[in-house]
C-alpha cells in the first residue's frame, strides 16, 4: 500500500521513545482496598488522577497475569507522565511499580499494612506533588501523526453506525494505516456471523487462522455460559431499539470499522501491546469500558468510538474520540458528541470527507482539545476479569 | 429526500433514514450504484430500521451488507417492519 504523507502533531515524546497526548500523573491502586488512600491522595495533589477499581485481590492464574498487564499498562501508557501506585501490602505494589518503571518514566509505590492509610497518604502526596510540578513542565514537541497509537471500538451502535459512523471509522483507518500508524479493532463476541470475512481480511493464512483461533474460543466461552440466544445481551437492548436485530447484522457494521483496505497483521492477547505498525485485532470483550481499558493498557493514546443510540463511555487516560450518524443521538445528546456525521444519511456527505474530518478531530485532540467525554468527566476504568478469584 | 438507504444490490431489506409513515411510498437509494428505489411502506417504520424489499417466507435469509444476517420466523409482505419479530439469529 503506497504512503500517503503523514501529518504534524504536538505531543510528548516520552523516555523510551513513545508519544503521548496526555500528560497525566496516576495515582494507581493495586487493589480495591487501596481506592480511598488513592482518591485521598488525588483530592489532594491537584493535577493528579486516582483510577479506582473493583479488584486486585486472590486472583490467579491467567487471570492474575492479565490483571498485572492491565495495571502495567496503565502506568506505562505515553498519555501517562509519572504514576504513583498504593496497595495494600507491598509485594505485588512493587511488582505493578517495576513494570511501570522499565518505561523509563518517574514511578514510586506505597503500602499500607505497618503504616496505616493517614501516614501512607501523607508519604504519597508528597511523591505525587514532586511528580506533577516536574509533569506540568514537560513540554509537546512535534511528531508525525503515524505515531499516534489509535484504538476502535463502537457501542450502543445502531444500523446508522453500519452506514455510516463505522465507516467513516474504517475511512480513517485505512488512512491511518498508509501513513504507517499503528491501529487496533477487537470486540471478538461481535464478530459473530462475519467472523469468515474477518478472517479473510488478515495478512496471512496464519494470522488468520491466529483469529479464528481465538474466535472460536470466546465462542466456547459464550455456549458454555449462555443460558438463552443472547437476545437482548448480544445485539444490547439499545441496539435493538435503534433497529439491530440480530447479531450477524451487528457484526457486519461492526467490521465497517475496519476500513476496506488494510489487512491486520496480528493478533493481540487482551492489553497486549502490538509490536509493529499496521492494523491489528485484540481478543477484547465488546463491552465498551472493559475493551477501552484494554487498549488503553496495551498503549494506544487515542480511540475512535462510533455510537448509534449513544453510548457514553469514557477512559481516564486515552480520549475517547466520540462520533455518530444517528440525527436524534446528536441532536438530543449533542454533550457526549465530537463529531455528528449525519449529513452522511442525508446524501450530503461523502465516506471520505467524513473519514478526513474524523482525522482532523483526531490532529485537534492530540494537539490538546479535551474530548467531550473528558469534559464531562467520563473515566471509566473497567478491568476484564476472566474468572472467580481464589 | 431520501428515505432509506440499502447497502448492496443483493440485499433485501433497506434502513429507514427516516421516520417512515405506513402507506407511503417511500423513496431509497442502493448505496453501492447509487440507483434509486422506491417501496410502499405497509407499517410504521421508524429511523434505523428496516423495511422489506421483497416478500419473505418462514426460513427464508435476510440479506444486509450482502450477507445473511438471520432467518424469518414469520412472514413478511414487501414494505413491511423487518425487526425481532419476525428475523432471528442463526447463532448461539
Amino acid at each position: 500500500m503506497a504512503k500517503i504523507k503523514t501529518p504534524k502533531v504536538f505531543a510528548y515524546r516520552r523516555e523510551n521513545g513513545r508519544v503521548g497526548i496526555r500528560n497525566h500523573v496516576l495515582v494507581l491502586p493495586l487493589d480495591d482496598l487501596s481506592n480511598s488512600a488513592c482518591e485521598k491522595v488525588a483530592y489532594n495533589v491537584k493535577g493528579t488522577k486516582a483510577i479506582p477499581h473493583a479488584y486486585g485481590r486472590l486472583q490467579f492464574g491467567k487471570d492474575l497475569e492479565l490483571f498485572f498487564r492491565t495495571m502495567i499498562g496503565t502506568g506505562a501508557n505515553p498519555n501517562v507522565a509519572a504514576v504513583v501506585v498504593i496497595g495494600i501490602e507491598p509485594d505485588w505494589t512493587n511488582r505493578i511499580v517495576k513494570g511501570i518503571a522499565k518505561t523509563g518514566k518517574p514511578v514510586a509505590g506505597f503500602s499500607i499494612e505497618r503504616f496505616g492509610e493517614f501516614k501512607t497518604v501523607e508519604m504519597a502526596c508528597w511523591k505525587a506533588k514532586e511528580y506533577v510540578q516536574w509533569a506540568s513542565e514537560l513540554r509537546r514537541e512535534p511528531v508525525d501523526l503515524k505515531e499516534i497509537w489509535v484504538s476502535v471500538k463502537c457501542g450502543e451502535s445502531d444500523t446508522t453506525s453500519g452506514l455510516a459512523s463505522n465507516p467513516t471509522v474504517g475511512n480513517a483507518i485505512d488512512k491511518l494505516v498508509a501513513m504507517g500508524a499503528t491501529t487496533s479493532f477487537g470486540e471478538t463476541s461481535e464478530i459473530t456471523g462475519a467472523e469468515l470475512v474477518c478472517k479473510e481480511r488478515a495478512v496471512n493464512r496464519k494470522v488468520g487462522a491466529q483469529f479464528m483461533a481465538t474466535f472460536d474460543a470466546y465462542q466456547k466461552m459464550i455456549d458454555d455460559n449462555k443460558t438463552d440466544d443472547l437476545s437482548g445481551s448480544q445485539p444490547t437492548k439499545g441496539n435493538i431499539r435503534g433497529g439491530l436485530t440480530t447479531i450477524e447484522e451487528k457484526a457486519f457494521g461492526n467490521l465497517q470499522k475496519i476500513g476496506k483496505k488494510a489487512n491486520y497483521v496480528g493478533v493481540l492477547d487482551k492489553a497486549e501491546a502490538p509490536t509493529g505498525p499496521g492494523l491489528w485485532f485484540m481478543d477484547t470483550s465488546s463491552a465498551a469500558a472493559e475493551a477501552v481499558t484494554l487498549w488503553a493498557a496495551a498503549g494506544f493514546v487515542a480511540h475512535f468510538f462510533p455510537t448509534g443510540q449513544g453510548n457514553i463511555i469514557g477512559n481516564p487516560i486515552e480520549p475517547v474520540i466520540k462520533l455518530t450518524a444517528n440525527p436524534i443521538t446528536a441532536k438530543t445528546m449533542s454533550e457526549h458528541v465530537d463529531y455528528d456525521c449525519s449529513a452522511i444519511l442525508r446524501g450530503e456527505m461523502t465516506l471520505d470527507q467524513s473519514g478526513d474530518n474524523l482525522l482532523q478531530m483526531l490532529i485537534r485532540t492530540c494537539n490538546g482539545r479535551l474530548t467531550a467525554q473528558e469534559a464531562l468527566g467520563h473515566e471509566e476504568f473497567v478491568l476484564t476479569k476472566l474468572y472467580e478469584s481464589a | 429526500m431520501i428515505q432509506f438507504l440499502v447497502h448492496e444490490k443483493a440485499d433485501n431489506v433497506g434502513v429507514a433514514t427516516v421516520d417512515i409513515k405506513a402507506g407511503e411510498k417511500a423513496k431509497g437509494l442502493y448505496m453501492d450504484s447509487q440507483k434509486p428505489v422506491q417501496v410502499k411502506a405497509l407499517q410504521e417504520i421508524p429511523l434505523g430500521h428496516k423495511i422489506a424489499l421483497t416478500t419473505f417466507k418462514k426460513d427464508d435469509a435476510v440479506i444486509k451488507y450482502g450477507h445473511d444476517i438471520g432467518r424469518v420466523v414469520a412472514g413478511i409482505k414487501t414494505g413491511e417492519h423487518v425487526h425481532i419479530h419476525n428475523l432471528k439469529t442463526r447463532r448461539w
